[in-house]
């Protein structure tokens, strides 16, 4: 990163400090459903959607912030920066998007994007408070990407809470995804259809000290 | 054909993470399956993944990785002390990480104590 990326960096930083906030990331796989989460939440608290969503994978290729997210529970509040990040793989080709619909451009265009939005999102791990994993619920926990984000958010002591996402679906195995991370927290929601979100904002309190 | 490479701890073990990890990448774009004795650090991890995007084209797609752990989770009090001692002098030597081409490896599932690797040919097979 050049003096000014770190000049940037700096900015952001402080600014976010300044409004003392914390810094809540949706992390995860490519599809686990960190939008549907982001657009839940923000259509919960401040009545609009954060980004699109789209059942071919890496719909969010940039970072996204909504700021001053204020939630509520039992009489506690909680202000945070919800940051949204591009799913995390360790393969993206662009084969896959034509298949999925996409022309050939659009298709080498979104794989390029998406290349530097895993980049993005493993560089911000580092400016987190308190970290969302975003699984989805049906597919198997014990992938590398999973592993690798969840270790270095550890190494980092920046407090993690493990989502299983997709519960509505037949499929989901919320145990699964336990026995894969038997140290943290699982809760298991439907982002879609908003069940039992109410518990997984009580646990954001929880990871947040609040 | 498939062709895997078995690296040794003694062959990386001594290079800094940076030249471990481009060491790594380069066996991966010859289209080798790389059997790698013990496991990366997480941050190397995160360092492979950052590096595999940098290099992604397109005859380049990425890489599949996974490792096998040879700690077993539920052993006795005993067994466990002992492990962590052994971990502490050997240190990432333990285990064994798998990395591949995705253009070659299509699948790689732990269950956890198993690997099972899908090729492209293996996953047509199986439709």
């Amino acid at each position: 990163m050049g003096i000014f990326g770190n000049f940037l960096k700096k900015f952001l930083k402080a600014l976010f400090a300044k409004k003392g906030n914390v810094k809540l990331g949706l992390y995860g796989p490519p599809n686990g459903g960190k939008t549907t989460l982001a657009n839940k939440i923000t259509m919960d608290w401040l009545g609009e959607e954060m980004g699109s969503v789209s059942p071919i994978a890496h719909e969010t290729r940039e970072i996204q912030i909504k700021e001053q997210v204020t939630i509520k529970s039992k009489g506690k509040e909680l202000t945070f920066s919800l940051v949204d990040t591009p799913g995390i793989a360790t393969k993206i080709d662009f084969e896959d998007f034509i298949k999925a619909g996409l022309e050939e451009k659009e298709a080498k265009t979104r794989a390029k994007e998406a290349t530097k939005g895993v980049i993005d999102a493993i560089k911000w791990l580092d400016d987190m408070d308190a970290v969302v994993i975003v699984l989805d619920a049906t597919k198997d926990p014990y992938s590398q990407v999973n592993i690798t984000i969840i270790g270095n958010l550890e190494a980092r002591k920046i407090p993690v809470l493990i989502v299983a996402n997709k519960v509505d679906l037949k499929k989901a195995d919320i145990k699964k995804v336990q026995a894969a991370f038997p140290q943290y927290d699982v809760i298991g929601i439907s982002a879609k259809y908003g069940t039992n979100v109410d518990n997984f904002y009580e646990s954001l309190f929880k990871i947040t000290n609040k | 054909m498939l062709t895997l490479q078995y690296i040794p701890y003694s062959e990386v073990g001594n290079l800094g993470s940076e030249k471990k990890i481009q060491k790594l990448l380069r066996v991966v774009q010859e289209d080798k399956i790389i059997l790698l004795e013990g496991r990366l650090a997480n941050n190397e991890k995160s360092e492979l993944i950052r590096k595999t995007m940098e290099q992604i084209d397109d005859k380049f797609k990425g890489i599949e990785i996974e490792e096998l752990d040879i700690d077993r989770k539920d052993k006795a009090f005993l067994e466990k002390i002992k492990t962590v001692l052994i971990n502490f002098i050997m240190g990432s030597r333990r285990g064994l990480t798998i990395i591949g081409p995705a253009s070659i490896i299509k699948e790689i599932k732990k269950d956890p104590d198993k690997i099972q690797l899908f090729t492209e040919e293996s996953k047509r097979k199986r439709k």
